[in-house]
């Protein structure tokens, strides 16, 4: 049996009620979470194959475009490593990321933005993590948009990102923000998170070093997903 | 050693399917979504639909959810490369990815009924469904456990449905038979019959 995976740190994740998030009122539970170990169930998970994937999959200025057409925005390639706690990388971790187009608009029938779609951009891309868990897509810089919650709320361009590693304990949906955008700090999702060190976790930072010249800029996002525990040591009633 | 902290979780949103079920979102993408289906083949054991809807502290469906069910085959094994008990059903996935009925929010999941699979301590759990709940508004990805309200010996001795203290909140973590094969489960989020989360 394994040694089961670290808990997780619920003050350094969002907790379910954060009122200046007004959909989590209503949908956030009352009663406090049961606690137990991992067991077989939560360290296993599905295995998704490079084979899988096809060739456009992880480039979503053209994975959605006409033949010859491309995405309309600041263009962009985001990269890093998906990493378990003890800083090992994950390999073979699915990626899969969505995001609105350079105007601040998603294209999804709910969307009311008054910004246009992009006929050539879809939203979404993803990617299996290689042996060292890297991982690397290219893009537009999603735009900023207005969100009816407060009356006058706006979420700081970002990036969706749904995270499977090896076990389903692992599983992760997070959101990847862009370092120097002054709207992170005034938006109530982001705030959703209380300790600063957290969310800055949560900013890609420019690397100009993998820009690729006259081209597109790179931005670096690393990813931890929760790790096995190491110790040697069960602790074990006297006797079993 | 010095110890990483796992990156903090934000709320799937509003348009969570357009990145995990493109195709359910009208974008055409992948030769299909990811989990729609769960058997590649004929598959061993008994075959059951599980339906359901996800309801908000008001009564309210959600109807921008996204559910993801893992389980083991109906021989109790996990088609996963960390099973080392057996090998499990080569045409079952074990896993599954709903975006519910755009009109109803009822998700669905064709899948078989799960074999027991032991706890930590060697003892056997009643057959179960790990259950994963993401949507706008929930900050963390919910977890739970699907069990059967049809498995009355397996249920009395399962090592997790034994230390609930609020017994009366047992039957939130039940599947009720509603005919042969045909199982249906629903997820309060809050309030009245909510359901019991996990922190796992």
């Amino acid at each position: 049996m394994s040694e089961g995976y670290i808990r997780r740190d619920r003050d350094w994740h969002p907790p379910a009620l954060h009122t200046a998030y007004k959909t989590s009122v209503m949908r956030s539970p009352r009663a406090a979470p049961l606690s137990f170990p991992t067991s077989l169930g939560e360290e296993t998970g599905p295995v998704f194959g490079h084979d899988m994937l096809g060739a456009l999959d992880n480039d979503l200025i053209t994975n959605f475009a006409q033949p010859g057409q491309m995405a309309l925005g600041p263009r962009i390639i985001v990269q890093g490593r998906v990493l378990d706690e003890n800083g090992r990388g994950v390999p073979g971790a699915l990626v899969e990321v969505w995001q609105a187009n350079a105007g601040g608009r998603y294209r999804h029938k709910n969307e009311s933005y008054l910004a246009p779609l992009d006929p050539n951009f879809g939203g979404c891309g993803r990617v299996i993590t290689d042996a060292e868990g890297r991982y690397e897509f290219r893009t537009i810089q999603p735009g900023p948009y207005p969100w009816p919650n407060g009356p006058n709320d706006w979420r700081p361009a970002h990036i969706h990102f749904s995270v499977f590693g090896q076990a389903f304990a692992q599983r992760l949906i997070t959101q990847m923000y862009f370092d120097g955008d002054p709207m992170i700090w005034q938006c109530p999702i982001v705030g959703s998170i209380s300790q600063t060190a957290a969310i800055e976790t949560l900013i890609a930072k420019l690397d100009m070093t993998q820009t690729i010249p006259m081209d597109a800029r790179a931005y670096h996002f690393d990813i931890v997903l929760r790790g096995n525990r190491q110790t040697l040591f069960e602790n074990r009633q006297e006797g079993s | 050693m010095k110890y990483l902290k796992e990156s903090p979780s934000q709320t799937a949103g509003p348009y969570v399917h357009i990145g995990c079920t493109p195709n359910f979102a009208g974008i055409r993408m992948y030769d299909g979504d990811l989990g729609a289906t769960m058997k590649r083949g004929p598959v061993q054991g008994e075959e059951i639909v599980v339906t359901g809807a996800v309801h908000d502290g008001m009564g309210a469906v959600l109807m921008d959810a996204m559910i993801e069910i893992w389980q083991a085959d109906a021989a109790g094994l996990y088609p996963s490369p960390r099973e080392v008990r057996g090998r499990a059903d080569p045409n079952f996935t074990g896993w599954g990815r709903s975006a519910g009925n755009p009109e109803t929010g009822l998700f669905t999941f064709d899948t078989v009924k799960p074999g027991q699979v032991p706890w930590r301590d060697g003892t056997l759990q009643a057959p179960h469904v790990t259950v994963w709940i993401v949507a706008r508004g929930i900050n963390l990805g919910l977890h739970t456990r699907m069990y059967f309200e049809d498995e009355t010996e397996a249920n009395a001795t399962d090592p997790i449905l034994k230390r609930i203290e609020h017994r009366n909140r047992i039957p939130t973590l039940m599947a009720r038979k509603t005919a042969n094969g045909v199982y249906r489960f629903d997820i309060v989020l809050q309030g009245v019959g909510e359901t019991i989360f996990f922190d796992i």
